[in-house]
């Protein structure tokens, strides 16, 4: 199986660029400014408005080093039971009549209609000790069990928030795995294990590497969950980042944490595409 | 997802329009010079932002103070919005783009915002019912001639707990939210102030303290205290005390009253270390746009019948004696809300601190938050 060549791209013509020049403001203003922004706080003294390296420095004092790799760490942890959990979901969908997967399809989209503060409150109404599992298990004399403020809280939070983010790239890149190869490797002697391993899973990689970028990057960065389902011991960076801006009345050290956090993200997301990548080749360029 | 990407642009955009004519609704009425609070028939919208829970909104037969007060001004309509915490406000108006004319905060508050030049002078003129407010509340500390602000209320803090789960021995002191007894089922202050507050009080500082040294070891406490800690809340306690999710959480006293009525098993005391006596007053922000009809809410409030309304639900402690004859004589009679002068006389108040030391403890509060 080959790879397809990519196309040789289109002559750019004056209309392509006033095509893309909405978009281009849009970038400026909305992603460029504020990133300019952000550098400029994080590279200014708070007190004297200064250009100093002091914010960026902090970033790698004290207890700051263990809360990134706390984030990093539950946001990793989150990606991969959105993947487990997600795959057979889309898979599911993917191979369901037309009309079954539109409805499927909106019952996975239905929660990201809600907003996502609520759907965490609603999870500290069934976790915490007074609240509705608790209640019902000391129905039979059990509990109160500790699951509220929990590690394993903070990460069923994430992962039920950003399920959708795993689900759908994934169920659109399984749909155009084409049948043919499927039938074609059944004919050719593989049983359903290696069809799926040889086959389906590698052509789903694409949709595996998004859905994980797409579910790491906010929950990485995420502020609420663990404050909410979370102990005093497992605060993140995003909290962190809040509260620089809500109470402590320091934007700068919260932007030179907010950059630090952006370039470990960049840098996690082109480590997972490099490594998943480079399967992705060994795999399907036969 | 392309789909999907280009419906959530839409929303955003949505969002945005309608936050771009909240903004603007919130200066109508500024662009006429003449537009006079009350009697003009422009339209005058202000912007009041205030504490949570921590005005009388109608709930359970009591007084509605902003309908009435929309009522009685029909030309000024009331936008209010809450905050949880000082330092919160006091960030949100830092950082500026908005629009506030009316702010409640508490007195070590209203010294620093009056030393950054972030309030307005009151126009008494505008405020004859400053006259009912009591002596004792005038010529304070934070405000020594009576230019900026005018007292709303004035409270105490102390511990809340239930009795059905908090062991009758163990109370008395600061020393119940270091219990390991009660590990998990104690609430914190959720803003830095308050919280190293009760650190030096346990440790015998100064509330005011600008040592180092000193903060340096109430911050220790705090670290000490925290694996013990459910949550550093602010306005959360509500729920969580009176569902007893939590057992054990300093607060304010008025508070407690509102509490009590939801759980009759919540109980107050006043440590016997100390606590911290508070006055909040009502200030206009420099970023007013609207100071005439900020004028006119205030002296509204000050008003002995509604102070008396809004103070018998809010529950705490009214700066204006006239106004305790229109409150039910069970909250005026109250011993947490009006506590006797043995017990007065413990609080201490908070007052203004330079600003490297406001930055230092913001510091070590982060490191308590996060070590």
């Amino acid at each position: 199986m080959q790879k397809n060549k990519p196309k040789v791209p289109p002559v750019r013509t004056g209309g392509s660029f006033f095509l893309t020049a909405p978009y281009l403001v849009w970038m400026v203003i909305f992603i460029l400014i504020p990133l300019g922004v952000v550098v400029f706080y994080a590279l200014t003294d708070p007190a004297t408005g200064l250009f100093s390296l002091d914010n960026l420095g902090k970033v790698f004092t004290g207890a700051f080093p263990k809360v990134f790799g706390r984030s990093i760490w539950y946001a990793l942890l989150a990606a991969l039971i959105c993947l487990v959990i997600g795959y057979p979901v889309a898979y599911y969908i993917a191979h369901r009549k037309p009309a079954v997967q539109r409805f499927l399809y909106m019952l996975v989209m239905l929660p990201m209609c809600m907003s996502f503060l609520l759907r965490t409150l609603a999870w500290v109404g069934l976790l915490r000790d007074t609240g509705i599992i608790n209640q019902f298990l000391g129905l039979f004399g059990i509990g109160p069990l500790p699951l509220i403020r929990t590690t394993g809280a903070v990460i069923l939070g994430m992962v039920y928030n950003y399920l959708p983010y795993m689900i759908l790239p994934l169920y659109s890149i399984i749909l155009k795995i084409d049948p043919l190869l499927i039938e074609a490797a059944e004919d050719l002697g593989c049983n359903s294990r290696h069809v799926f391993t040889k086959v389906v899973l590698p052509l789903s990689l694409p949709g595996i590497l998004s859905g994980l970028t797409m579910v790491f990057v906010p929950a990485v960065s995420t502020f609420y969950i663990s404050q909410k389902l979370g102990s005093t011991g497992t605060t993140m960076i995003g909290d962190v980042v809040e509260s620089q801006f809500k109470s402590a009345n320091n934007p700068n050290l919260g932007a030179a944490l907010s950059l630090v956090l952006m370039i470990m993200i960049f840098i996690c997301v082109g480590l997972m595409n490099r490594f998943v990548g480079k399967d992705h080749r060994e795999d399907v360029v036969v | 997802m392309k789909k999907v990407f280009a419906l959530f642009l839409a929303v955003l955009l949505v969002a945005m329009a309608g936050c771009a004519q909240m903004a603007t609704q919130g200066q109508t009425g500024t662009d006429g010079s003449n537009s006079t609070a009350g009697n003009d028939s422009e339209e005058v919208t202000i912007n009041v932002y205030n504490w949570g829970q921590y005005i009388a909104e109608g709930d359970e037969g009591a007084m509605d103070v902003i309908a009435e007060f929309e009522a009685t001004y029909p030309n000024i309509h009331v936008n209010y919005t809450t905050y949880d915490s000082n330092e919160t406000m006091y960030s949100k108006l830092k950082t500026g783009g908005i629009s506030v004319d009316v702010i409640i905060p508490s007195d070590y508050m209203i010294a620093r915002l009056i030393d950054e030049d972030m309030l307005l002078p009151l126009d008494f003129d505008n405020i004859p019912n400053y006259q009912y407010i009591d002596e004792a509340y005038k010529n304070t500390a934070y405000d020594p001639d009576n230019v900026y602000s005018i007292p709303y209320t004035w409270g105490t803090v102390g511990i809340i707990y239930n009795t059905k789960y908090v062991d009758a021995a163990d109370v008395g002191g600061w020393e119940l939210l270091w219990n390991e007894k009660y590990a998990g089922k104690i609430l914190m202050f959720g803003n830095s102030r308050d919280a190293f507050g009760i650190a030096q009080y346990l440790l015998g500082y100064d509330v005011n303290t600008t040592d180092d040294a000193e903060l340096q070891a109430c911050a220790d406490k705090l670290i000490e205290q925290r694996p013990l800690v459910q949550q550093y809340v602010m306005d959360e306690i509500f729920d969580l005390m009176e569902n007893e999710e939590a057992w054990i959480a300093p607060y304010y006293a008025g508070d407690y009253l509102l509490m009590a009525d939801e759980n009759p098993d919540l109980a107050f005391y006043h440590p016997s270390q100390g606590f911290n006596f508070f006055i909040d007053a009502m200030c206009i922000p420099s970023c007013a746009q609207n100071k005439e009809a900020a004028e006119t809410f205030i002296n509204f409030l000050c008003d002995p019948e509604i102070a008396g309304g809004n103070m018998d639900w809010i529950g705490y402690g009214t700066p204006e004696s006239a106004a305790k004859e229109y409150m039910d004589p069970d909250m005026v009679n109250s011993e947490i809300a009006y506590p006797p002068q043995e017990v007065l006389g413990k609080g201490t108040t908070f007052l203004f601190l330079p600003q490297e030391t406001n930055q230092r403890m913001e510091e070590l509060w982060l490191q308590v938050k996060t070590n």
